[in-house]
């Protein structure tokens, strides 16, 4: 823990708002979010359905824009930038994980894992794809389509096309929502392992309390703002 | 992304969904297709327009009287022609060949059928290249008796006589009994009409024995002279050599009564004919062309909309603006590219089976231009780059989060 408080800030959130208009109305997803984030975290966001999860990590994934506030990710405000800044800040720092796994149907394992090494540096693209399906243990199912992996199976997939361009920041969002509970061990095993052994930060939003106790900090969220914020006390594993 | 990638991208998702593909492929298909046969089609017909007059030769000038109305008799006689061989006064003609034509019935044995007589001098078969294949051509002597003797073509010769030599066997015009002296060579049919059909009588007999219509004068009318001159280079004194002799004979001060015409001058009506008859039948394959680049579009569209959660997946992973953008634009030029190789493909294969199948008593000529081809395949590319920015440019635009959240 000590060694965490002395890492660099990665991420930092001041008063962001993100407020969606649907017609007449303004839905505010977020309403005043502070939150700060360091280089190597491993982070569980709860709460329940609506509370803004999903927004908090789409503008920490640089998909969306804060309608108000500053959001610092490693020293550049991102509020302000354009459209083609951001898809390389998500080219180059940020690994997604979907609750619907969001693999391309018609590519195997492998394509999909290139395809983020499409559009940046495209180096060694196929060694990289292999070597982080290796590190998600389905090196054997590289030629393999999507519909012919188990759901478990397809979410290593997507966590090593997450992995495979080295992001600092591996952002998932209910990444086990669709999984069995034998799955979503393995899934959440792996998720821990990248953040203990390549020091990749890690944000988890779940709903489940027994995969949020295996983070080392947990966040919960109301009606868009962080109404807890805790860091889990090392009962497994927490010292390095 | 390189270029190399993006075309991979692009041909991989046209590999996915073969159906739709093809589908697209087709407006495309038909429309390349449909503007290289009939260009090669057009070009063959102007081919042989083209040949088959400059094979009755290209140092013909026609004297025609200038029609001043209906039911005015023709204001050239046969003296006219043979004025026109004066070595001094038009020095440069080298023949002439008047002609008086009139639609006759002809009858041989049960064959009953209706056609043109051709009135002409013996010089005829000379000035316009009427070989006999049997028999003989109408002397001098058949003209200066008003004979009733006639060549057939080769055509009318067989609908007329079937197997029979008709070298010697008789046959009514207009109820007249006429003997055949010869039969001429097959020149094959011509978009002017089937010289093969054309039966040549002498002149003479045509006006005082066929004709209805005649001059009180008693000098023999003719329709046209048509006159062989010495130099294609010499055409412009030719013609104003034939025009001085016509206005001296005419005792003409004013407006002439006749008018002269190159052969040249008839190839280039009828290439000019010809050539907007194949832009019309280009322009209509060519609308083809442009729906076949709306149905792209149309093809675009739906896979834009079918594929909106892979371009939010895209984004997410670092795709650019211009990343989609490219992408689907080079999808839609593979396609329309894809399509006009085929439909080339398909046009050059059409015209070539088409080259020298006859068609209602037409035999196709066919040329393809290598030219036309590269425009159209270029074209079609064109067209699909044009009709896929649209599609493209919505791909692009979409935010990621609501391309992932699509569903
Ligand atoms: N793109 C959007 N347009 C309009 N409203 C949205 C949009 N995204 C989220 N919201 C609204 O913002 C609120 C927070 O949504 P979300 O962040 O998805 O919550 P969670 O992930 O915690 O369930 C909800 O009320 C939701 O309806
Ligand atoms: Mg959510």
């Amino acid at each position: 823990m000590a060694e965490l408080q002395r890492a660099r800030m990665l991420i930092d959130l001041q008063n962001v708002t993100k407020v969606y208009s649907m017609g007449e109305v303004d839905v505010a997803a977020l309403n005043g979010v502070n939150l700060s984030i360091r280089d190597g975290e491993l982070i569980s966001i709860m709460g329940p359905s609506g509370s803004g999860k999903s927004t908090l990590m789409n503008v920490i994934g640089c998909l969306d824009v804060p309608t108000s506030g500053r959001y610092v990710l490693e020293e550049q405000e991102v509020g302000s930038l354009r459209d083609n800044r951001l898809a390389e800040i998500r080219n180059r720092k940020i690994g997604f994980v979907f609750q619907t796994y969001n693999l391309l149907p018609r590519l195997t394992a492998l394509a999909n894992v290139q395809l983020p090494m499409l559009y940046g540096n495209g180096n060694n693209a196929k060694e990289r794809a292999l070597d982080a399906l290796d590190r998600v243990g389905l090196a054997d199912r590289a030629s393999h389509r999507p519909a012919e992996l188990s759901g478990g199976q397809q979410q290593r997939v997507g966590i090593a096309r997450a992995l495979a361009k080295q992001p600092s920041l591996l952002l998932a969002d209910e990444p086990t929502g669709n999984l069995d509970s034998g799955s979503s061990e393995e899934i959440l095993t792996i998720l821990k392992g990248l953040n203990r052994d390549e020091g990749i930060t890690v944000i988890i939003v779940t709903h489940e309390a027994d995969i949020a106790s295996q983070t080392h900090r947990i966040i919960s969220m109301r009606d868009g703002v962080v109404v807890n914020d805790k860091n889990v006390v090392a009962d497994q594993g927490g010292s390095e | 992304m390189s270029p190399l990638t993006v075309l991979i991208t692009a041909l991989s998702s046209l590999g996915s969904n073969k159906l739709r593909t093809g589908l697209a492929l087709l407006g495309i298909v038909i429309g390349v297709a449909a503007v290289i046969s009939t260009m090669a089609i057009g070009r063959g017909a102007q081919e042989v327009i083209t040949s088959r007059i400059q094979s009755l030769g290209t140092n013909l000038l026609f004297v025609r009287p200038e029609s001043t109305g209906q039911n005015t008799p023709s204001t050239l006689t046969l003296e006219d022609a043979s004025a026109l061989l004066d070595p001094v006064f038009s020095p440069s003609v080298a023949a002439v060949a008047p002609e008086l034509s009139t639609f006759v019935r002809l009858v041989a044995g049960r064959e009953n059928t209706f056609s043109q007589v051709v009135g002409v001098t013996p010089e005829y078969q000379f000035v316009r290249d009427y070989p006999v294949s049997s028999g003989q051509f109408i002397s001098a002597v058949h003209v200066q008796n008003v004979s009733e003797v006639a060549v057939l073509g080769s055509q009318i010769a067989e609908t007329l006589f079937g197997f029979r030599n008709p070298v010697g066997q008789n046959f009514r015009v207009n109820g007249r009994q006429f003997i055949v002296i010869g039969v001429l060579e097959s020149k094959g049919g011509t978009s002017l009409g089937n010289l093969d059909n054309q039966v040549l009588v002498p002149i003479t007999t045509v006006y005082y024995r066929l004709d209805s219509e005649r001059m009180s004068t008693g000098d023999v009318t003719v329709q046209t002279i048509n006159a062989q001159i010495r130099s294609l280079d010499e055409m412009d004194s030719s013609i104003q050599e034939i025009a001085t002799v016509l206005r001296l004979r005419h005792r003409l001060s004013g407006d002439d009564d006749f008018t002269i015409t190159s052969q040249q001058e008839t190839i280039e009506t009828l290439e000019e004919t010809t050539q907007t008859f194949v832009i019309f039948l280009a322009a209509i394959a060519g609308i083809s062309l442009l729906v076949g680049g709306i149905g792209i579009m149309n093809i675009m569209m739906v896979s834009v909309t079918e594929r909106t959660r892979e371009i939010g997946v895209r984004k997410a992973m670092g795709a650019k603006h211009r990343d989609i953008l490219y992408q689907f634009v080079s999808e839609a030029t593979l396609l329309s590219l894809g399509g006009g190789i085929v439909g080339a493909v398909l046009g050059v294969a059409v015209a070539m089976a088409l080259d020298g199948r006859s068609l209602g008593g037409q035999t196709f000529q066919t040329g393809v231009s290598g030219d036309i081809t590269l425009l159209a395949v270029t074209v079609a590319a064109v067209i699909g780059l044009f009709f896929g920015i649209y599609p493209a440019a919505r791909a692009a635009a979409l935010h990621p989060i609501d391309a992932l959240r699509y569903e």
